[in-house]
């Protein structure tokens, strides 16, 4: 591993001194610690003998039928034998690129895109092409316009992976009526979907969204998690997937990890079957809810001018956008020095560009520590602001230099984000 | 165990060199424990005044890097604590951090150290940038070499070929702080020098020769094991080493450090150039001062006992 400045701001950020406003960890304080535990104690108790023994590389029987009743909630009708349970959404994420993806293929994403998703695509040698969004979500005419260039091309596209809900890191939704539209455009190009979706049961406006899979069994793979709607130290995870990738799924599991965590999986099933876990989600919702308009009402209040964010209506971030020529990465010693950490936006682009956004968090700060966090991060841009200014159109010290301008941008430069608020 | 008790090494802090310091202090705990010294680490955080208030170390290895370790103000805490600590004093601390401050005081003790210009990010502010960095390309030349006036382990700094990249380099360098140190930079062989006293004075140890693979001796090329080439001791002259080791020791003396140090220093046409003095050299894996000490034929944890031992005997 090479040793890296960002790492090594990393180590600071994780003190409590910092207020961090970069990880994604759940606020799993909220959960009735108390009660789980009493059930896990039951549990190895009771079903000791089977909690911790092996199991089959599929998943329990018993979990996959709760896990189709989860996804029910997103308008999926799903049989267990479609699902495959994984440690974590991100095993089921590598072990889908291992199978589809040879050195040299393409990965479409969107821009920005989920870093976690990235790294594993990079470490199959994926080439990562980026299709950029809108305050909407994805562009469906720029996935078109993608496509079609690559076939020109001659490239191989292997799957588009994109994140539909409370996207991670931008914020922003797939609205229903593009949802239909990127199914129809990947259907008629024979591009298989990757649906990652560990947001969306935590909307704070109505019912979750209809799921892509839900209206394309065949050509999307769901992947689905309990880390933000139970416990991500559960490392419970699924993939939900047509016939023939779910055979092979099992397969490439079973070849990974022989089976998953029986302990862990009957946890979840436990869960699920004793505890008023929608109800939780609920309890979830409203805490991240108070947390996300803390962060917006200190952005409104605070950012110095040139700065724009993304307003998310559910899920952990908010993606926002530096005034001209500030560099997120360039910027973030002088914010540790600050007291406060987040995420450049170059993290989240295969490419290296992204350097003019970074990715706030609001899902583990109490209110009070993420206005503190935000105080602290408008005097560090308000600074570095100056600093720009003082030294002019320098040119960014750090990172890539990009042939496209960095950011959510449009296929023909649209400007994107028409509503995002901006000050 | 050795008859010092209760050994405290000081790592972490909350500086960028905060990963480095917890290496340096996992390193040297382990090496201290197998030389038989009961050693732990702490962080300097807000419970380590009580925790020795509560149980009173023997003697303190500070570990601390960068700020708050190097600049004195730990160890003036330390002092506050009255517990003995092994290193340089808070004033001396204070003196040699400050790189511009340092250069001063040897160059005064006739030790050559690039020429350089020391200035505050306010000073580009309120005169103009284009001014200010037209007149030191002017005066210093190229290529240059920008780093943050107080600080280590290159966070910050860079290499200046252009008078276009000077601007990009202020603005890296002013986010690790807020004055800047640009210096004429001098091509030439970078070595690094520990200096230890186990009782006898100063000596200097082998200098090790820094070879960057990249060319560019930056953080990554620190703390990333293969990414630079060391040879210890360093290919020098037996002349141009000897000087070298002066260079080092007149360093040590001048700005009054104690126990250890670390002198780095570039070596060109015969002549040695003072680049900075370090009052907590990094222990890591990939760190010098380690390997001069094994050069040397010494232990790194016998070594850093006998300073403890030091320390201890001198009290606070």
């Amino acid at each position: 591993m090479v040793a890296s400045e960002i790492r090594a701001l990393f180590a600071v950020a994780a003190r409590p001194e910092i207020v961090s406003l970069a990880g994604g960890m759940p606020f799993i304080a909220a959960l009735p610690l108390d009660a789980v535990g009493e059930m896990a104690g039951q549990l190895v108790t009771d079903r000791g003998a089977v909690a911790l023994q092996y199991g089959v590389a599929q998943g329990d029987a018993g979990l996959r039928e709760e896990i189709c009743q989860v996804m029910s909630q997103e308008g999926i009708r799903a049989h267990p034998d479609e699902v495959v349970v994984t440690v974590g959404s991100q095993q089921a994420l590598d072990l889908i690129t291992r199978i589809f993806v040879d050195p040299g293929d393409v990965v479409l994403a969107e821009g920005p895109s989920y870093v976690g998703a990235l790294g594993t695509f990079t470490s199959y040698e994926a080439q990562v092409v980026h299709v950029p969004m809108d305050d909407h979500g994805l562009i469906p005419e720029a996935l078109e316009e993608t496509i079609t260039r690559l076939a020109a091309e001659g490239r191989r596209i292997k799957f588009f992976y994109t994140v539909p809900s409370f996207h991670n890191p931008a914020g922003v939704t797939l609205d229903a009526g593009r949802r239909a539209r990127v199914l129809d455009i990947c259907q008629r190009a024979g591009l298989l979907v990757i649906e990652d979706n560990p947001y969306g049961l935590l909307g704070f406006d109505g019912e979750p969204l209809r799921a892509l899979r839900a209206d394309d069994h065949q050509g999307v793979v769901y992947l689905g998690t309990f880390s933000k709607t139970i416990a991500p130290g559960l490392r419970v995870g699924w993939a939900a997937a047509p016939p023939g990738i779910r055979d092979r799924l099992v397969l490439a599991a079973e070849s990974a990890v022989l089976c998953h965590s029986s302990l862990a999986q009957l946890m979840v099933r436990e869960y699920l079957a004793t505890q008023p876990w929608r109800e939780q989600v609920k309890v979830f919702r409203e805490l991240y809810r108070e947390r996300r308009d803390a962060m917006l009402e200190s952005l409104t209040a605070l950012m110095p001018g040139g700065c724009r964010w993304t307003r998310p209506a559910g899920g952990f971030y908010v993606w926002l956008q530096l005034p001209p020529g500030v560099d997120s990465k360039a910027m973030l010693p002088r914010a540790i020095s600050s007291r406060v950490a987040y995420v450049p936006g170059t993290g989240f682009y295969a490419d290296g560009s992204g350097a003019d956004h970074l990715r706030l968090s609001y899902c583990f700060p109490e209110p009070d520590r993420i206005r503190e966090g935000v105080r602290r991060l408008a005097e560090v841009v308000g600074a570095e602001v100056e600093l720009r200014s003082t030294f002019g159109a320098a040119p960014r010290p750090a990172g890539p230099v990009t042939s496209r301008p960095a950011g959510m941008t449009g296929p023909a430069g649209a400007t994107v984000f028409h509503n995002a608020v901006s000050r | 165990m050795s008859d010092l008790g209760h050994v405290l090494i000081l790592a972490g802090g909350l500086s960028p060199e905060r990963e480095v310091s917890l290496r340096s202090g996992d390193r040297l705990r382990d090496a201290l424990q197998e030389a038989g010294v009961d050693a732990e680490t702490a962080d300097a955080d807000a419970a380590l005044i009580p925790a020795i208030i509560a149980d009173p170390p023997d003697v303190i290895f500070p570990a601390i890097h960068g700020a708050c370790g190097e600049d004195g103000s730990i160890r003036e805490v330390l002092a506050l604590l009255g517990v003995p600590y092994v290193g340089s004093t808070a004033d001396a601390s204070r003196f040699a951090f400050d790189k511009p401050t340092a250069k001063a005081v040897v160059r005064s003790a006739g030790l050559l150290t690039p020429e350089s210009v020391t200035l505050p990010r306010e000073t580009f502010h309120d005169l103009g940038a284009s001014a200010v960095l037209d007149r030191i390309v002017a005066t210093l030349g190229l290529p240059l070499f920008v780093k943050p006036a107080r600080g280590g382990s290159a966070l910050g700094a860079a290499r200046v070929l252009t008078a276009e990249d000077l601007p990009g380099a202020m603005i890296g360098c002013f986010a690790y702080g807020d004055t800047a140190l640009v210096e004429r930079c001098i091509t030439g062989t970078e070595i690094t020098v520990g200096v230890f006293d186990h009782g006898r004075g100063p000596e200097a140890l082998p200098a090790v020769e820094i070879r960057p693979v990249s060319g560019a001796y930056d953080y990554a090329a620190r703390y990333t094991t293969g990414q630079t080439e060391f040879y210890t001791p360093a290919r020098l002259p037996a002349d141009v080493a000897a000087a070298a080791a002066d260079a080092a020791i007149t360093a040590h003396n001048v700005l009054g450090l104690r126990d250890l140090s670390r002198t780095d220093l570039i070596v060109t046409g015969g002549q040695v150039f003072f680049l900075e003095v370090n009052v907590a050299p990094g222990m890591t894996e990939t760190s010098t001062l380690p390997m001069a000490l094994e050069a040397a034929g010494l232990d790194l944890g016998v070594a850093c006992r006998d300073l403890l031992c030091l320390a201890a005997e001198r009290g606070n």
